[in-house]
């Protein structure tokens, strides 16, 4: 594990050059809950990093670990029940043990964060306008008008009409798609150059959610931000991610580049994924091929590979390998794509036996 | 599994001894309105406006077949489920079941008809009474209706478990101890429970995991097939209603806006809210195999439903817009395959079908420009 | 806004009334003749002399009649009389008089209630401030040693009946140990200084017993508020700890907790019974208990009656103000 510095940016070996490594660096971050039941495994042994100007989709359905690792990022885990190991860095500066203090620096500022549920995300009893103003206020010098004035500027600059009169309105007053609006203003007050996106277009409508998607990525050409989008859909990941990290189990199990994984998947999980979604092009007379079986427990995780009680080509490792040895992350034929399985020749099967039903 | 199939055969063969009535669709809707008083803050409560939550609807549903509705939030799919099944009185309009209109019957005749429309809920953490076992949720329907004698009851449940693919022996828990994916199972077979005709699945999917919807939707194809049972499948989510339902119906702020089957409305939308819908629905295999489709994007919100834009109701958002889309709504008419309400109805595709179709488009795009709604 | 308040204005209204009516009802229709009190106060009573008062009283007319008095009296004043040549006059706004005192209750109730306003106000503003507080701490730290010591004292504290910690608070601060100045109340306007020293004992006593139900509910509403999602989100903008906490935990945990205080305010201002009682204070509680065992109806209705209508207007206040402290909320 690599040695975790106390709430500086200072330290032997200055790593606070974001030219040489890309500006969010996550490195074999392990995060677990102690509960009363035993120890929750959310997330291991995870890995990935993104460059400023690129986008990373992270995709993995509930309890894959994907909100946790990024929930992490910016250290919003309750200290006292949560254990973690790694090493994230944003811009340099060490997150994993850094202290409230450091924190609160980067928080808002060098990296911010936008939810799910832009309702119950924004404070209720504030408004809009106030809740920037106070994002703004916390890392930047000025009085209360000039804050007020950027708000507005931001308001603009996600595309709310009226600005200037919808400042003064409370959340409940928007609608749904112009409160993820007012989110991502409130996220991208400081300018940060990184984004994290959780699910943020989960609970909107699809023509809102396009619109939405078409934000963040303006917003990314804007400030040169890199982005991590969360989702369990498919269909976002292919439409903005640059990058794609498929999550199981708490693991990264696939790693590459968007329309790799998408085009040739070398995972089983990445497969089932495809097959069981329906899609408005594809052909209607065959069933959806749902993945058997339901996710993992966190706290009894499976022997070996995570995905193994769910997999239908297990057979077709020799040794039984699946059940016991979990697979190591590793490139496939492509030096940047990654998986984390045993098969020894996953194109091949993927070519003869799954293309059929997922393209 | 012969055994559960005696029960519902039984039911079906009183229904084939019934006179046939060939040619009248198993539900038929004309018309249907639904509006929901505003109440003022006034000192005395007077009525100052509606919600027009839906404003004259209609369209049918064949025997064993399934139309889908399909809209986003505040256009009225879910009302006008509820309404079908009586949860909600209309306003006015009419709801024939089986050739019998059921929209003004009171509670007691409206019992018999209860047997054959059924209701599947969204949200199956909230939809099932955490303080029932399973046994209770699934037999309570057949209880109320008296179609199974007592003793026979847990034989029933357990039948009915089996077939949605849960665990017989489960009757005895309580929803908390099932995951999302099951809990939809059990609201399943809570409404097969009385061999309905018709089934209203109100959203079935939307709030399971991904791999849990294709179980979930698979498992409703093969009960309609062997049960022969009719779906008004209601969502947002345009694939999985597109992979559903042979016949698809768009709502936009209470009316119906295009009603096709699956081709026509996919491939050659006439209506720019559906192809503005089909242009924001995320593609994965076109998005892997490359190239972009028609790329609309609607401005601002939807219009509030109190009210309404005059004539067209989408004409706010629409890019074809003239004068007159305010003074006229436009009515719903037949062209070719299927009826749009629109004044300047033309086909777009938006969608490919195959992979050439997608390539020809890579190439076209690069010459055409690009559709951006000011 | 406005049509609300009227509406709820008139609402209250009725309620008072059918209370003053079911109040009347109550007493004059109920076991106890107040002719057959007043009688044996006065001396020995024979059949005759009671039968005088009843006629005197009004008692012997039906129920509605003798209403129609009352409310009279309350708009213009009534003369009231308990025999032969014993009338005596009421004003308006007239409640009565009192049966034993001959005096009229609307000018005992002036006397009365500064004491209990005194005592309701400051003691209940005390444990609301310290229940909170408490509350606030064990959610902070919740799970930690501090949040179970809070909770289980809390639980133990809240076990002991009230008048007993009072009784003895009084019995050993006070009377045995003189730890605390004379109990009572003295009028704020002719010594503030006295006026306090004789109800420190009894707002500490208030403030400290009834803290614990504040502290259990305050803990609860804002542990479930630190558990929403805007917490999180205040977090990840870069807020201090505290910050979050007060400026966005507190400030919407608090609403149920004041709106819940509105309405306890209400029942302390209709009188704090065991209070008064115990710490000598002349209040509207220690007179209602009083008109109870002596039997002085007009005192006991009019007691009934000034409580009712603190908890109506309570009520009103309550949900105006909670429009207030939650902007989604509109009044309809």
């Amino acid at each position: 594990m690599t040695e975790v510095l106390e709430g500086t940016q200072q330290g032997p070996q200055a790593r606070s050059s974001s030219d040489t490594e890309p500006f969010l660096v996550v490195e074999d971050l392990t995060v677990q809950f102690p509960t009363h039941d035993g120890l929750v495994q959310a997330v291991s042994d995870l890995s990935y990093s993104v460059g400023l100007g690129e986008t990373l989709g992270i995709v993995g359905e509930s309890g894959s670990g994907k909100s946790v690792s990024s929930m992490a990022v910016l250290g919003l885990h309750d200290e006292k029940r949560t254990r973690m190991a790694g090493s994230i860095r944003i811009g340099g500066k060490e997150v994993v043990g850094a202290g409230d203090h450091t924190m609160r620096k980067i928080r808002g500022n060098d990296a911010a964060m936008i939810f799910q549920d832009p309702l119950t995300a924004l404070h209720p009893f504030y408004t809009i306008g106030a809740q920037i103003v106070e994002a703004y206020r916390l890392h930047n010098e000025g009085n209360k008008r000039t804050a007020k004035r950027r708000a507005v500027e931001m308001l603009d600059l996600v595309g709310i009409p009226q600005p200037d009169r919808r400042v003064d309105d409370f959340p409940h007053q928007f609608s749904g798609g112009m409160r993820q609006r007012a989110m991502i203003a409130m996220a991208m007050v400081n300018n940060p150059k990184l984004l994290i996106a959780d699910e943020p277009t989960t609970a909107l409508d699809v023509t809102v959610q396009a619109q939405i998607l078409d934000l963040i990525q303006k917003m990314q050409k804007e400030f040169g931000s890199a982005v991590v989008m969360i989702t369990h859909d498919l269909g976002v990941i292919a439409e903005i991610a640059d990058e794609v990290l498929v999550m199981y189990g708490g693991r990264a199990v696939e790693k590459g580049s968007c329309k790799q994984i998408l085009t040739h998947p070398e995972m089983p999980y990445t497969w089932g994924l495809l097959g069981s979604i329906a899609d408005v092009t594809g052909d209607t007379s065959k069933p959806l091929v749902p993945i058997p079986g339901t996710p993992p427990s966190l706290l009894n995780p499976p022997t070996g590979c995570a995905f193994h009680p769910r997999c239908v080509h297990k057979d077709k490792v020799p040794d039984g390998r699946c059940n016991s040895e979990l697979p190591e992350l590793r490139p496939g034929i492509y030096a940047n794509h990654l998986t984390r399985c045993h098969l020894p020749d996953p194109d091949a099967i993927y070519e003869s036996e799954v293309k059929e039903v997922v393209m | 599994m012969s055994a559960p199939h005696d029960a519902v055969a039984d039911s079906r063969a009183e229904d084939a001894a019934a006179p046939e009535l060939s040619g009248v669709p198993l539900l038929e809707v004309k018309d249907l309105v639904k509006y929901f008083p505003v109440k003022s803050s006034g000192v005395l409560r007077r009525t100052i406006g509606q919600v027009q939550a839906v404003d004259g609807v209609s369209f049918t549903v064949d025997k064993g077949s399934s139309l889908g509705l399909v809209g986003e939030s505040g256009c009225g799919k879910t009302t006008t489920g509820r309404v079908i099944t009586r949860l909600y009185d209309p306003t006015s309009g009419t709801i024939m079941f089986e050739g019998n209109e059921i929209g003004q019957l009171n509670r007691k005749q409206m019992m018999p008809y209860r047997r054959q429309i059924q209701l599947i809920f969204q949200d199956p953490y909230s939809s099932l009474n955490p303080r029932h076992t399973v046994g209770t949720i699934v037999g309570t329907p057949m209880q109320v209706h008296q179609t199974v004698p007592k003793n026979k009851m847990l034989t029933r449940v357990q039948e009915l478990l089996e077939t949605v693919g849960l665990n017989p022996e489960h009757y005895n828990r309580y929803p908390s101890e099932f995951s999302g994916g099951q809990r939809q199972r059990i609201g399943i077979a809570r409404a097969l429970a009385l061999n309905p005709k018709l089934i209203v699945a109100d959203e079935p999917v939307s709030a399971l995991d991904v791999s849990i919807q294709a179980q979930v939707v698979n498992l409703l194809q093969d009960l309609q097939k062997q049960f022969d049972i009719a779906f008004l499948f209601i969502a947002h989510d345009l694939a999985i209603v597109r992979h559903f339902c042979p016949r698809i119906a768009v709502m936009y702020l209470g009316k119906i806006v295009e009603v096709g089957d699956r081709d026509s409305i996919y491939l050659t939308p006439h209506h720019p809210y559906t192809q503005a819908l089909l242009s924001s629905a995320p593609d994965v295999r076109q998005a892997a195999i490359g190239g972009r489709r028609e790329r609309i994007r609607l401005e601002g919100d939807v219009p509030s439903p109190v009210n309404p834009p005059s004539g067209c109701r989408f004409r706010t958002r629409c890019w074809k817009a003239q004068e007159i889309c305010a003074q006229e709504e436009p009515p719903l008419l037949q062209i070719g395959g299927r009826e749009v309400a629109c004044h300047f109805a033309e086909a777009m595709q938006v969608v490919a079908a195959t992979e050439g179709d997608i390539a020809a488009q890579v190439e076209d795009d690069d010459r055409a420009p690009k559709l951006e709604v000011g | 806004m406005f049509g609300y308040i009227l509406r709820r204005l008139v609402a209250a209204v009725l309620v008072v009334v059918v209370i003053s009516m079911i109040v009347f009802a109550l007493f004059f229709l109920g076991p106890s003749n107040p002719a057959a009190v007043i009688c044996n106060a006065n001396g020995r009573c024979t059949p005759e002399r009671q039968a005088t008062l009843e006629h005197a009283l009004g008692l012997d007319q039906s129920v509605i009649p003798q209403y129609g008095e009352f409310v009279k009296g309350v708009f213009v004043g009534r003369t009231i009389s308990v025999g032969p040549g014993a009338d005596y006059d009421c004003s308006a706004p007239c409640l009565g008089i009192s049966f034993r005192s001959k005096l009229e209750i609307t000018e005992l109730l002036k006397d009365k209630y500064p004491a209990t306003v005194s005592l309701a106000v400051v003691g209940g503003s005390l444990y609301l401030l310290i229940g909170s507080t408490l509350g606030i701490l064990a959610a902070k730290y919740r799970g930690s040693a501090t949040d179970r010591i809070l909770v289980s004292s809390s639980l133990v504290f809240s076990s002991i009946p009230y008048y007993l910690v009072a009784l003895l608070a009084w019995l050993f601060l006070y009377n045995e140990y003189r730890l605390f100045p004379e109990t009572g109340y003295f009028a704020v306007t002719d010594n503030p200084v006295k006026w306090a020293s004789g109800l420190l004992l009894p707002w500490l006593v208030l403030g400290f017993a009834q803290s614990p139900q504040y502290a259990r509910f305050g803990r609860g509403s804002m542990v479930e508020t630190l558990s929403e999602d805007f917490i999180r989100t205040a977090s990840a903008k870069g807020l201090p700890r505290n910050k979050v906490l007060f400026k966005h935990g507190l400030r919407a945990a608090i609403v149920p907790i004041v709106t819940i205080f509105g309405l306890d305010m209400a029942f302390l201002l209709a009188g704090t019974v065991f209070t008064e009682e115990i710490f000598d204070i002349d209040g509207i509680g220690a007179w209602g208990l009083d008109g109870i065992r002596l039997l002085d109806f007009p005192v006991i209705a009019a007691t009934v009656l000034v409580g009712a209508i603190f908890v109506v207007v309570a009520n009103l206040i309550v949900d105006i103000a909670y429009s207030f402290l939650d902007p989604r909320v509109r009044l309809a």
